[in-house]
């Protein structure tokens, strides 16, 4: 049970009603006093869900820890659309050093802090999919198996979007990105392909390993407070779609966040010492065409011709990860 | 405190008096026992109010610093060759970022053909990364520098690397007067940096600079080496009040009077150049030597200084720039730029190969009689690159040099 199932939701787009919950059971993002770790005037695209997983992260750390957070940040948009210098919309201590490396400078300023007896403060490392799964997964293998007090967030758009779309460990198959253009006779990324980063996390057996998206706030934040009780290394893979990669209407954010989940395309759970202890399932069960089908990244699966081979070999991974994670019953 | 003891382990001793409170390590040879001996200070008490990060790897111990030291605290790692490569990254990052700490670079040569024994070939791969670079040509030089790094570092906000000669100085056991805990804590006040990661006054660090304001930046890291190079001197003066001893500094002379051929060189070969001068000059030849301490800043103005108006200047190198030349001249050169010299350059102990005073003595003596090449490596074995090069002159297919030697040669495994 990974925490209080509301059941009451908007018509149509299962939104909580914030305001028909107590406050104790309010989100920090609706609450007066949250902090806007990041705040306006960064330069994301419309819809950006990377922006808006950050912001939650943050504010939901600092909210459990009496704001002493540092953030280690690695290169990707998330640094370059918040540090145009001199501006800044980080209102946390905050240091950007390389690409691959958030994780090992998280590590360090953990160490720092032990060095300083200020074990009080506490580090998020954060970075996207390319500076996690591919660039940064030695850094960030050797934080894990150190077990350095450290909760890494990697917000997963399953690209390197910052350089202009381009297959990531992460990148799906079947997506099309400027590296894995749609054309030839298997059009978009490769099968058999990509990293489980979830599940390579957890095989380091680390206190905490949770997976969220941008859709559940409640979720996203719980799991966010859940990870600061402990210590040691910790990860948290946030799923954020990302307009511009993914050729979706900046509206659509949520709702694909929310379909990537309730297709079981993307499986929400938390796993404590390498074990999963509890899933988010799914509330209504949808078919993967209808997440695909609203994203330009799959176009070529519907136009000029419909490959049918592809949407159900995707559907069949989908039906994977529901049987694998038990996705489906009662919650 | 006299002690007979291994260079790495009186580095060690050096590093964890200037209380070091996060210590990095990743075994790479030569310098592999510094980072041990800090290991087990730290575990045995020996050393407290110290993290020791067995990291995952070069890159990530240079990382890890960089967080460190932005945290606030004093930090240091050790690498070599491989090692310092596999860095790079991050080690023109914390330089970018003005980030105080120190690290020993073991030095020793670049594969391929890997080798692990010493040359300069790492170091010069790093030098325009904006860190200062200090050579060492002796242990006892080695343990100064290293407090006199710290200092250094966390007073004009720059990392420095202290370089010392792999194997040879690394790894010799000699008498050296180790520094007592008091005049350390006297000589090193505690580091207090201005701008540090801090939940209660936040600021964003490693912002993206664009074209408005990056050549700005940029300036600065040269005026900060610039500041550096007034500094230096003054800190090798101060030691000298604390310690009793002269270290550090931008350039040494040794048998400067009157001399007309001058050897300019850096780290540990100085010692067998200051053997080769007595013998030169007991033959009637006007020798001296120059050895540079402070490589970055580059000490334009000390070298001109030092080196007076001879008729020529032999730079030996350990290490070289492949179709360029020795690299550690090019800079010489520069600072000769305004008087009529004549500069040769010996490429010498590449990849550990033994700089002898034999051959010292007889590159010299030809130098003095302007008989030597332009550049020269120091005892190259012609028989075997003439060969080489004249089956490249007759069949142009590609392939590795070494293993095309023995190819060529017909020894078995060769293919």
């Amino acid at each position: 049970m990974a925490y209080r199932q509301v059941k009451f939701y908007q018509t149509g787009s299962f939104a909580v009603g914030g305001r028909l919950l107590d406050t104790p059971e309010r989100t920090v993002q609706s609450g007066m006093s949250r902090t806007n770790a990041l705040t306006l005037g960064h330069r994301a695209c419309q819809g950006c869900g990377e922006a808006l997983g950050a912001r939650y992260v943050l504010d939901a750390a600092m909210h459990a820890t009496g704001n002493k957070v540092i953030a280690a940040n690695a290169t990707g948009c998330l640094e370059v659309f918040t540090t145009p210098y001199p501006e800044t919309s980080w209102q946390v201590p905050w240091l950007h050093s390389v690409f691959g490396n958030a994780a090992a400078v998280g590590s360090g300023i953990a160490a720092a802090l032990r060095a300083k007896g200020q074990t009080d403060i506490r580090v998020v490392a954060q970075a996207g999919d390319g500076g996690t799964v591919d660039i940064g997964i030695g850094c960030l293998s050797g934080m894990f198996e150190r077990n350095d007090d450290v909760l890494f967030v990697c917000y997963d758009n399953e690209a390197y979007m910052n350089t202009g779309v381009q297959r990531s460990g992460s990148t799906p198959p079947a997506a099309r990105t400027a590296t894995t253009e749609a054309v030839g006779e298997e059009p978009g990324n490769p099968w058999g392909q990509g990293k489980d980063m979830p599940r390579i996390a957890m095989a380091h057996e680390i206190p905490y390993v949770a997976t969220a998206t941008v859709a559940e706030l409640h979720d996203l934040e719980y799991k966010v407070e859940k990870a600061m009780e402990y210590r040691g290394a910790r990860y948290i893979h946030i799923l954020v779609p990302c307009p511009l990669g993914w050729g979706s209407e900046p509206a659509d954010t949520i709702r694909l966040a929310r379909l990537a989940k309730e297709t079981g395309i993307f499986p929400v759970f938390e796993a404590e010492k390498g074990e999963v202890v509890a899933t988010s399932k799914i509330r209504s069960k949808v078919p993967v065409e209808d997440y695909l089908s609203l994203q330009r990244r799959y176009a070529h699966l519907f136009k000029p011709a419909r490959r049918d081979d592809v949407i159900d070999a995707i559907q069949d991974s989908a039906d994977r990860n529901i049987r694998r994670f038990g996705l489906l019953g009662e919650a | 405190m006299l002690e007979q003891i291994e260079g790495s382990k009186a580095v060690a001793r050096a590093v964890a008096s200037c209380r070091p409170e996060v210590i990095c390590a990743y075994p790479i040879s030569p310098q592999t026992h510094i980072v041990e001996a800090l290991g087990s200070m730290v575990k045995g008490g020996e050393l407290k109010s110290c993290e020791f990060i067995n990291v995952e790897s070069e890159f990530g111990a240079m990382s890890a610093l960089i967080g460190a030291s932005a945290t606030g605290v004093r930090s240091y790692t050790a690498t070599a060759s491989q090692g310092l490569l596999f860095m790079i990254e991050a080690v023109y990052n914390a330089a970018g970022l003005g980030l105080p700490m120190v690290m020993t670079l073991a030095n020793r040569a670049i594969g391929a053909p890997i080798n692990i024994w010493n040359d300069h070939s790492d170091a010069m791969a790093v030098r325009d990364s904006g860190w200062i670079q200090l050579f060492a040509d002796s242990n006892q030089a080695a343990v100064d520098l290293h407090i006199q790094a710290f200092r250094l570092s966390q007073d004009v906000s720059l990392p420095v690397m202290v370089c010392m000669d792999g194997y040879i100085l690394t790894h010799a056991v000699e008498r050296l007067d180790l520094p007592e805990q008091e005049s350390v804590d006297k000589f090193l006040p505690p580091f207090e940096p201005r701008q540090v990661l801090d939940v209660d006054d936040p600021v964003s660090i490693g912002a993206m600079v664009g074209p408005d304001a990056f050549a700005e930046v940029r300036y600065l890291a040269h005026a900060k080496q610039m500041q550096a190079m007034e500094l230096i001197p003054t800190i090798a003066s101060e030691f000298r009040s604390v310690f009793g001893r002269d270290s550090g500094g931008l350039v040494r002379g040794y048998g400067l009077d009157g001399a007309d051929t001058i050897v300019v060189a850096m780290g540990s070969v100085l010692g067998a150049i200051e053997d080769a001068v007595d013998e030169l000059r007991g033959a009637g030849i006007m020798a001296g030597a120059i050895g540079i301490t402070t490589f970055r800043p580059f000490p334009i103005s000390a070298i001109r200084e030092a080196i007076g108006t001879p008729a020529r200047v032999v730079v030996v190198d350990r290490a070289f720039s492949a179709g360029m030349g020795s690299i550690l001249a090019t800079d010489v050169a520069l600072a000769l730029s305004h008087q009529s010299v004549r500069i040769y350059t010996v490429v010498a102990g590449l990849g550990g190969r033994a700089i002898t005073r034999t051959s010292l003595v007889h590159c010299l003596e030809d130098a003095a009689n302007d008989a030597l090449e332009p550049l020269t490596f120091l005892d190259l074995d012609h028989d075997v690159v003439n060969r080489e090069l004249a089956r490249m002159g007759k069949d142009r297919r590609s392939g590795p040099s070494a293993e095309n030697i023995l190819r060529d040669m017909g020894l078995p495994g060769s293919g």
